[in-house]
């Protein structure tokens, strides 16, 4: 039984006023948090700290974070989650749903007439200015009719529970209605942490509404086909949310795309893709209202589809939400839903607004000049217009008010003033304690067929502070998953997407779009000069560390001399670091695998790695970003630490080197041979060749080229030791181990090798029809030709034409990759032309 | 027909793009047909498009302007877009300024609660893209506006004094020059003019649009009219209840009449360029425009 006291909860000390989750006013547990209560009761402090920690992991593992605008940290900031989920009970959520539907349906009619006949405006119902005078009514969008007349398709609103328990409307998230993402992840997250307490807990799943987000959307496409494509619109990595449009398109089974990726052509809107234009039937928009289309929407951002408004008046394609629907998320609009509601659904509000006050009205105007002291002011529009700070009035001074009235009373319609919140609080997990701490809950809901369905569950915010009355993620708050209880036990369903419609999508093996195939490509490239560049350092400083250190220097001039060729070394550097003394080629070396200011550091191209795998989220495994991950932590362990030698770099880089390989292998074994493995298997096998002749180049032309030890470090660069000794067993040969590292196919560092599979992939890659090849696939028949005439056996007799056919191979791998780029990654910028200008 | 002033003009308008590196594709919307207001009559309007668009379509947009959007798929280096026209013109009925409602009146329409029945003239009042209310303007404007000054006289005198303050400089501005760059170094062409009558008349409350035409250019005398030498031009029209929308020219200081062909109307410029694209490649671009003002 529950104690009435709990442990957990013996220093829980609530304000008085506010309304706790958690606890009556008589200190009791409230029923509904009674199981979740004693779960956590009896796992103990510890053991929840221990679980929050690993909660904590696998959000570091599964890389969600959330873009901080300016953030001098760094712009990704990890997803913060509070461990102790907040409870709603089955009767209350009954009553919210209900009052959640009604306002999605009201908001919805509401847009139709400001998009459609404006009775609202010109009949009564409306202040006209409210509509005419916002930006976001945008006029290129009137009389657009959406697909199945649904305007609001997706809709988010944020409540907050006042002290007598009643929950308000505080804001409406009509246009793209984030943290849908987040709120599946933090389901994932608690539900793993604290499984025994989730299965007892009878918590509705949030499968099903996923579900009904992708019917929603499927049915908005107007070609008629059982394979919509579908995809999700992101303004880019910088994008605050990125994380979840990726994660999202992952798990609705949707392409990520960028604005760059569409093209309109005769009125539809199409994907561009590695094997041409796909036509697109629905588009789930991340990108904000007026910069979706550069043509209509006047907007010299570049984030969307030039042509885009016309297609959708044409029908041929649909977006969610519509655009133009960000009006109705303006605060003004709250004060006059009551009056709508009753007006257009013949019925009460059910769901109440936090009391507002618009300035266009002149009796509000008054009502706010009068009561500034107590009361909040916000721009009402999105405009110029200053409100309040976040301390409110009291935050001001007496001068700033006047200036405020003033400006309040210059365009009055420009300005919403709302009474302040006063949040509940609920417990949240801090430095091993429950602390009250207030919370603010979004909720979700997707327009179905015969009406919206609302998520059972939602993101419920905590603000850092206690008594805060502001929560934003940009200003570093915190996230609890949200449990609505069911009234009996819950069938299991699965939070995956329905094989069926998955599998259907992923078949098609050329959809890749172009962007996606460079990003790809680029993360082969990055990976193999990671690997290349990790053994190039090693070979090095195991020479360094040496008992016979001063003869090792000479060995070591072909690997500087490759690292200065990558441009990883200053051009002059490779000569200067021999001639020097120990410590300073040591101290160089090291700062070649940790300085991350440094272009070509390990670091750097870890970095780089990172970035690229955020790219591909939407394409990749999440075990082939946990090993990305991995990467960049080992990095940045060694970085942390405060002493960094010779013994540490080389433990470093053979961790590196692991990593690399496990991130080849996840790769190799678990991505399909579509594409999307084709592009990155094609960028490791190029960089090999680059790093590999450059390296033989140099090594060939060395004084000590036919020495053993210098053929130890080709075969050590090339791995190929073992292979060697198990094949000739005698001291290596010239002639032995070049034919090894170039010509021989099963050897899968062998430059030859490399070319098969270039050769193998060039010939899958769509192509034109035409029956010549095209220059990448020339350029490639050009230097395996080369290679394969080159005969190594005139190394031993001091013949020359082998270093020809490097040097060959070493500059025209650069050139293949511009030619790769050039058919298959070209996405030309697009621009605005105005006319002249107006004279006279 | 000159009795009841009635002009009619065939106006050319031909704009050329050239571009350093090959479009791939291109999408544009055009506004240069014509409209037909209670002066104008637009006769007949052609868009001849080089390439041939692969779509060309045309409709009103919210203001009433008839809008051509187009898009060209091929490859091409060059653009040349030319609209031609045929619109008669008479002059504004002979306007007694002092008849009009006063401003305290007009302005007391204009503020809340509005009649519904004022809508379409309201949306000019509030802040636009380009055209943001400021007190300064208000200040700049109350001096042509007393309470009891018929409002019209008020908006004659406004037109004047621009006229008079601002300096007209083709070199000063672009079609990006922000208004309160105009308004601090008092200079601009046009386009700045009408928009700062615009925002010094919708900050003291009343609506006022941008107008978007051509001017007859006179000849000197015994001088030849010169083909192609023309110009788009700009001003702005301004809401009078009881009379309707009224046209100010404050670039020439004079009320608007049959010399004044009027293309489009909106809240400001962005509404109604002629002429916007969206490249996909290009490169460097170069714009060459020639306009011509005939009368027949």
């Amino acid at each position: 039984m529950v104690p009435a006291r709990s442990r957990l909860l013996r220093d829980y000390r609530t304000a008085a006023g506010a309304f706790d989750e958690v606890q009556d006013s008589a200190g009791q547990v409230r029923p509904h948090y009674r199981t979740l209560m004693a779960e956590l009761e009896d796992l103990g402090a510890e053991e929840l700290q221990r679980r929050w920690e690993t909660g904590r992991r696998f959000i570091h593992e599964q890389g969600v974070t959330y873009n901080v605008y300016g953030d001098p940290m760094g712009m990704e900031r990890p997803w913060e989650l509070d461990p102790v989920p907040m409870v709603i009970a089955p009767d209350e959520w009954k009553q919210l749903e209900a009052a959640l539907i009604q306002r999605a349906t009201l908001i919805n009619a509401v847009l139709a007439d400001c998009y459609g006949d404006q009775k609202l405006i010109h009949q009564g119902g409306l202040p006209p200015a409210l509509v005419l005078s916002q930006l976001d009514f945008l006029r290129p969008c009137h009389g657009i009719k959406p697909a199945n007349g649904v305007f609001l398709d997706c809709y988010a609103v944020d409540l907050a529970r006042s002290p007598d328990g009643k929950w308000w409307a505080i804001s409406d998230r009509t246009q793209i209605p984030t943290g849908a993402g987040y709120t599946l992840a933090n389901r994932l997250v608690t539900s793993r942490v604290l499984p025994e307490v989730f299965r007892d807990c009878n918590v509705q799943r949030l499968a099903g509404f996923y579900g009904h987000m992708r019917d929603s959307l499927a049915r908005l496409a107007n070609r008629r086909t059982d394979d919509p494509r579908i995809v999700v619109l992101t303004p880019g990595p910088h994008n605050e949310t990125y994380f979840e449009q990726s994660y999202l398109a992952r798990y609705l089974g949707y392409s990520l795309v960028e604005g760059q990726d569409l093209t309109v052509r005769d009125g539809r809107v199409f994907l561009k893709t590695l094997s041409g234009l796909e036509p697109v039937d629905v588009i789930l928009r991340r990108v904000d209202d007026d910069f979706c289309d550069p043509l209509e929407l006047r907007n010299h951002s570049m984030l969307g589809v030039p042509g885009l408004v016309e297609a959708l008046r044409s029908g041929s394609v649909a977006v969610a939400n519509s655009l133009g629907s960000g009006l109705l998320q303006s605060p003004a609009f709250m004060a006059f839903l009551p009056g709508l509601c009753k007006q257009l659904l013949g019925e009460e509000l059910k769901l109440s607004s936090v009391a507002t006050w618009w300035c266009g009205q002149k009796s509000a105007e008054q009502h706010v000049l009068a009561n500034l002291h107590k009361l909040f002011v916000k721009p009402a529009l999105r405009s110029q217009a200053k409100g309040m700070p976040p301390g409110g009035a009291a935050a001001m001074s007496e001068s700033e008010l006047a200036e405020l009235k003033k400006r309040i009373q210059f365009q009055p319609h420009l300005y919403v003033a709302q009474e302040r919140v006063e949040l509940s609080t609920a417990p949240t997990w801090i430095d091993g304690k429950l602390m009250p701490r207030p919370v603010a809950m979004r909720v979700y809901l997707v327009a179905g067929e015969n009406g919206y369905h609302v998520m059972p569950g939602g993101l419920a915010r905590i603000a850092p502070l206690d008594g805060a009355r502001m929560i934003s993620m940009q200003k570093g708050g915190s996230s609890k998953d949200v449990w609505v209880l069911n009234d009996g036990p819950v069938p299991d369903v699965t939070l995956l997407p329905r094989s069926a419609d998955a599998i259907q999508l992923r078949r098609t093996g050329n959809n890749l779009p172009s962007r996606v195939a460079d990003n790809l490509y680029w993360l082969g490239r990055y990976a193999e000069r990671a690997e290349c560049t990790a053994r190039l350092l090693r070979s090095s400083l195991i020479r360094l560390n040496s008992e016979s250190a001063s003869s090792a220097i000479a060995l070591l001039e072909p690997f500087l001399q490759t690292l200065e060729a990558q441009d990883q070394l200053p051009v002059g550097r490779a000569e200067a670091m021999l001639t020097a003394n120990t410590e300073a080629l040591e101290a160089e070396l090291l700062t070649i695998i940790l300085d991350d200011q440094r272009a070509g550091s390990l670091s750097s191209i870890a970095e780089n790695l990172q970035r690229l795998g955020m790219l591909v989220r939407d394409r990749t495994s999440n075990d082939f970003w946990r090993a990305l991950s991995k990467l960049s932590d080992t990095i940045q362990q060694s970085a942390n630490s405060s002493e960094f030698l010779i013994g540490d770099a080389i433990v470093l880089l053979n961790q590196m080197l692991l990593d690399l390989a496990a991130l080849h292998g996840l790769a190799y074994e678990n991505m399909t041979r579509a594409q999307g493995w084709r592009f990155l298997d094609i960028g490791r096998r190029i960089e090999r060749t680059i790093y590999m002749s450059s390296f033989l180049t140099r090594a060939l032309s060395s004084s000590i080229a036919d020495t053993p030890s210098a053929l130890e470090a080709v075969l050590e660069m090339a791995d190929s030791a073992i292979t060697y000794r198990s094949r000739y067993n005698l001291m290596p040969h010239i002639a032995a181990v070049y034919d090894l590292v170039m010509l021989d196919e099963t050897n899968p560092r062998s430059l030859l090798f490399q070319f098969r599979q270039l050769t193998k992939h060039l010939e899958r890659l769509p192509a034109d029809s035409s029956a010549l090849p095209s220059p990448s696939h020339r350029t490639l028949i050009e230097a395996v030709t080369k290679l394969r005439l080159t005969d190594p056996m005139v190394l031993s007799t001091g013949g020359s034409g082998v270093a020809e056919t490097l040097e060959h191979l070493e500059k025209a791998m650069p050139r293949l990759s511009d030619e790769l780029a050039v058919n298959y990654f070209a996405h030309s910028a697009i621009s605005r032309a105005g006319s002249a200008d107006v004279g006279e | 027909m000159w009795e009841n002033k009635v002009m009619t003009f065939r106006i050319t308008h031909r704009t050329t793009y050239r571009y350093s590196e090959p479009v791939t594709v291109s999408q544009h919307a055009s506004r240069m047909a014509p409209r037909c207001t209670p002066h104008q009559q637009a006769r007949d309007f052609k868009l001849q498009i080089k390439p041939v668009p692969s779509l060309q379509s045309t409709r009103r947009d919210y203001f009433g302007n008839s809008v051509c959007v187009f898009s060209v798929q091929g490859l091409h280096k060059e653009l040349d877009v030319t609209a031609t026209s045929t619109v008669e013109t008479k002059a504004q009925p002979k306007l007694d300024l002092a008849k009009s409602p006063t401003f305290g009146v007009v302005r007391g329409m204009f503020l809340d609660p509005v009649s519904p029945d004022l809508c379409e003239a309201y949306q000019f009042v509030f802040d636009s893209p380009q055209v943001r209310c400021h007190p300064d303007y208000a200040a700049y404007a109350q001096a042509s506006f007393a309470a009891d000054k018929p409002m019209l006289e008020g908006v004659r005198d406004l037109t004047h004094r621009i006229h008079e303050d601002f300096k007209f400089d083709p070199t000063a501005t672009t079609v990006a020059t922000p208004l309160d760059e105009v308004w601090a170094k008092r200079h601009g062409v046009c386009q700045d003019f009408a928009h700062m009558a615009i925002a010094c008349l919708r900050s003291i409350g009343l609506p006022a649009s941008y107008v978007s035409g051509y001017l007859r250019t006179v000849p000197p005398p015994g001088k030849p009219r010169l083909v192609g030498a023309d110009q788009s031009h700009a001003w702005f029209s301004v809401y009078c209840p009881t009379v309707g929308w009224v046209d100010f020219d404050p670039t020439n200081d004079c009320l608007v009449g049959e010399d004044h062909p009027v293309v489009a109307i909106g809240r400001d410029y962005s509404d109604v360029s002629p002429l916007v694209g969206i490249l996909t490649g290009g490169g460097e671009h170069q714009v060459i425009v020639g306009v011509d003002v005939e009368p027949i």
